[in-house]
């Protein structure tokens, strides 16, 4: 589902953000992305969102190499990608429904499809009593089960999260990353970047470790270098 | 993971689901016809919501566009005047002093007989004198002279098919060369000093107009910018959940051509009031001049160009802001460090 070949991202001349990073992720897998304040986690989501191009090497996601993609293609292979931040990116001046709608409205689906498939969202993160609210009614933690429901509502195959659990409590957090592993059941692919180690041993996964830029633990195992496909 | 072969078919395709998952094209079409009707209506309601603003925009593009069109039309009637005193041209050919009234009569049988000469009129001395004397109020002044100073005159209509401003200038060309003809004299340098001016005029107002479209994108341009600055966030999220530029621009071009139809409304109600406003007084002066010069309004089609050509103005105003402002906008950064 996800290739990172010898990427590598330089911002600026002097410096480098990620580092000959390699690895690879399945189908329906679920991982954690981790490593220190500047390490990199960000920065590789990004790539894989084509909100950054790397410096060299080439990330391929669902068979597409993103170093090609022309600019007028890119949202088209956002659409196939649910992101969650941390600061959830929620809009106020619209519902809880319309802001879960969103990603099916850019798709150009029809009334019908977005209601139902919305419905199916927030039930699914556990807020379809609160469709018709604001946003700013809601807690931190439901508002980011609403950035989570906007994530999943088009049912993309990837499924990115940047500390999706940054200040929430630790049960709250447990619960969203149940909510993940529940979408990983069923197919979809989910990288969560976390600095919290505490629940990531919890959950037992497997574990991507960034260390200023190098990918120093849970990659895929190299065989002599670069790897063909 | 360790890379299983078995599983690598598989993987590729995220673009495969989508066109699996995507609707017929006629619920497509059906959709996105939707979708615009939702754009249109919600730029259009942004408007509403913020009345005073939207107003004054309105206003200023109204303004904008209703002036250049009322000098158009205020050219065109004065187009039709002087078309009009064209038709109504005459010639007045004066004879030499020494030329007799006989030599006269044969002269004007000679240009009477011309295809370009409607009618004639032989006004001798001893006429052109009494009725001067009548006219003029010098009745005791004229008694000292001992001898009448007028000249032998013909009044010359040229035909309907002479009377344009080259033909006219043809004709007297030919009337000049005639012997005993001391001078010849026409309305038409009036006539060629007003189509002169309002050719100039016509340039003038075409380059005022321009200047005022161009006035107007920019006004326009630059309230689009700020709505764009307003509304960040939801482009920001837009772009992130895989919105197109087009999808991402749309509510912005409908604000143009919104802003567009205000103005155009704004500058036609504008130029009903002035011409109300003016009509009393243009009637009575040109009753004074026993002209049938009158001001026209828009005709409907015209009103209808004027409301288009704001639109677009409008549009393209959007265009413009759209185009520098927006594609700017990239959600990189709001997936924080
Ligand atoms: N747009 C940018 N321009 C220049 N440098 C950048 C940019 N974005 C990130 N960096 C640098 O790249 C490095 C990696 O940043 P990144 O945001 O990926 O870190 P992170 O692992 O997400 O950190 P955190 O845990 O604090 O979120 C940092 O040193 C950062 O300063
Ligand atoms: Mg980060």
């Amino acid at each position: 589902m996800i290739e990172f070949r010898q990427v590598t991202k330089r911002y600026d001349s002097d410096h480098t953000a990620l580092r000959q990073v390699n690895f690879h992720l399945d189908r329906g897998e679920l991982a954690f992305l981790t490593g220190h304040s500047g390490a990199g986690k960000s920065t590789l989501l990004k790539l894989l969102m084509v909100m950054e191009r790397p410096t060299a090497g080439e990330v391929v996601v669902g068979g597409q190499v993103l170093n090609r993609l022309p600019r007028r293609q890119i949202p088209y292979i956002r659409r196939h990608i649910g992101v969650v931040f941390q600061n959830h990116q929620l809009l106020f001046d619209r519902t809880v429904f319309d802001n879960v709608a969103m990603p099916l409205e850019v798709m150009g689906a029809s009334p019908r499809d977005v209601g139902r498939r919305v419905r199916a969202a927030l039930d699914k993160v556990g807020l379809l009593s609160k469709e018709k609210m604001n946003p700013l009614q809601l807690s931190g933690g439901e508002q980011q089960r609403v950035g989570i429901a906007r994530a999943v509502v088009n049912k993309p195959p990837l499924l990115l999260a940047d500390e999706p659990t940054g200040n929430l409590d630790p049960e709250l957090s447990a619960d969203i990353m149940n909510l993940f592993a529940q979408f990983s059941q069923v197919g979809v692919t989910v990288l969560i970047a976390s600095h919290d180690l505490a629940l990531i041993n919890e959950m037992g996964r497997r574990t991507l470790t960034l260390d200023h830029g190098n990918l120093i633990a849970g990659g895929t195992p190299l065989q002599g270098g670069f790897r063909g496909r | 993971m360790a890379v299983d072969p078995s599983r690598k078919p598989r993987k590729p395709d995220v673009a495969r689901g989508a066109k699996t998952s995507r609707s017929p094209w006629r619920e497509q079409a059906e959709s996105y016809f939707i979708h615009h009707r939702k754009v249109a209506r919600d730029s259009a309601s942004r408007l509403w919501q913020t009345p005073v603003a939207s107003l004054m925009t309105w206003t200023v593009m109204g303004v904008a566009l209703a002036l250049p069109v009322a000098l158009l039309l205020l050219l065109t009637s004065l187009q039709g005047v002087s078309s009009g005193w064209e038709s109504g041209a005459r010639v007045t050919a004066y004879m030499s002093l020494d030329a007799n009234l006989e030599q006269t009569r044969k002269l004007a049988d000679e240009i009477g007989a011309d295809g370009r000469v409607a009618e004639l009129e032989l006004i001798d001395r001893d006429r052109a004198l009494a009725e001067f004397r009548a006219s003029s109020g010098l009745d005791d002044a004229l008694d000292y002279l001992e001898e009448n100073p007028l000249p032998h005159t013909l009044l010359i209509t040229p035909e309907e098919s002479a009377r344009t401003a080259d033909g006219v200038a043809s004709l007297l060309m030919f009337i000049e060369s005639m012997e005993g003809v001391e001078r010849v004299q026409v309305d038409l340098g009036w006539l060629q000093r007003l189509n002169a001016m309002t050719d100039l005029l016509a340039r003038a107002v075409w380059a005022l107009a321009i200047l005022l479209a161009a006035a107007v994108v920019l006004v326009i341009g630059n309230t689009v910018r700020l709505s764009i600055e307003s509304r960040r966030d939801e482009i920001l999220v837009a772009k992130l959940v895989g919105g197109t530029d087009g999808f991402v621009r749309r509510p912005f071009l409908y604000t143009g051509a919104w802003f567009g139809l205000g103005g155009g409304v704004v500058a036609w109600i504008l130029l009903q009031l002035s011409l109300w406003w003016l009509s009393g007084p243009i009637e009575r002066l040109a009753g004074l001049y026993s002209s049938d010069f009158s001001l026209s309004g828009l005709s409907f089609d015209g009103v209808f160009a004027l409301i288009i050509a704001a639109m677009l103005l409008g549009w393209l105003g959007a265009w413009i802001a759209v185009k520098r402002h927006l594609d700017d906008i990239e959600p990189g950064e709001i997936a924080g460090g």
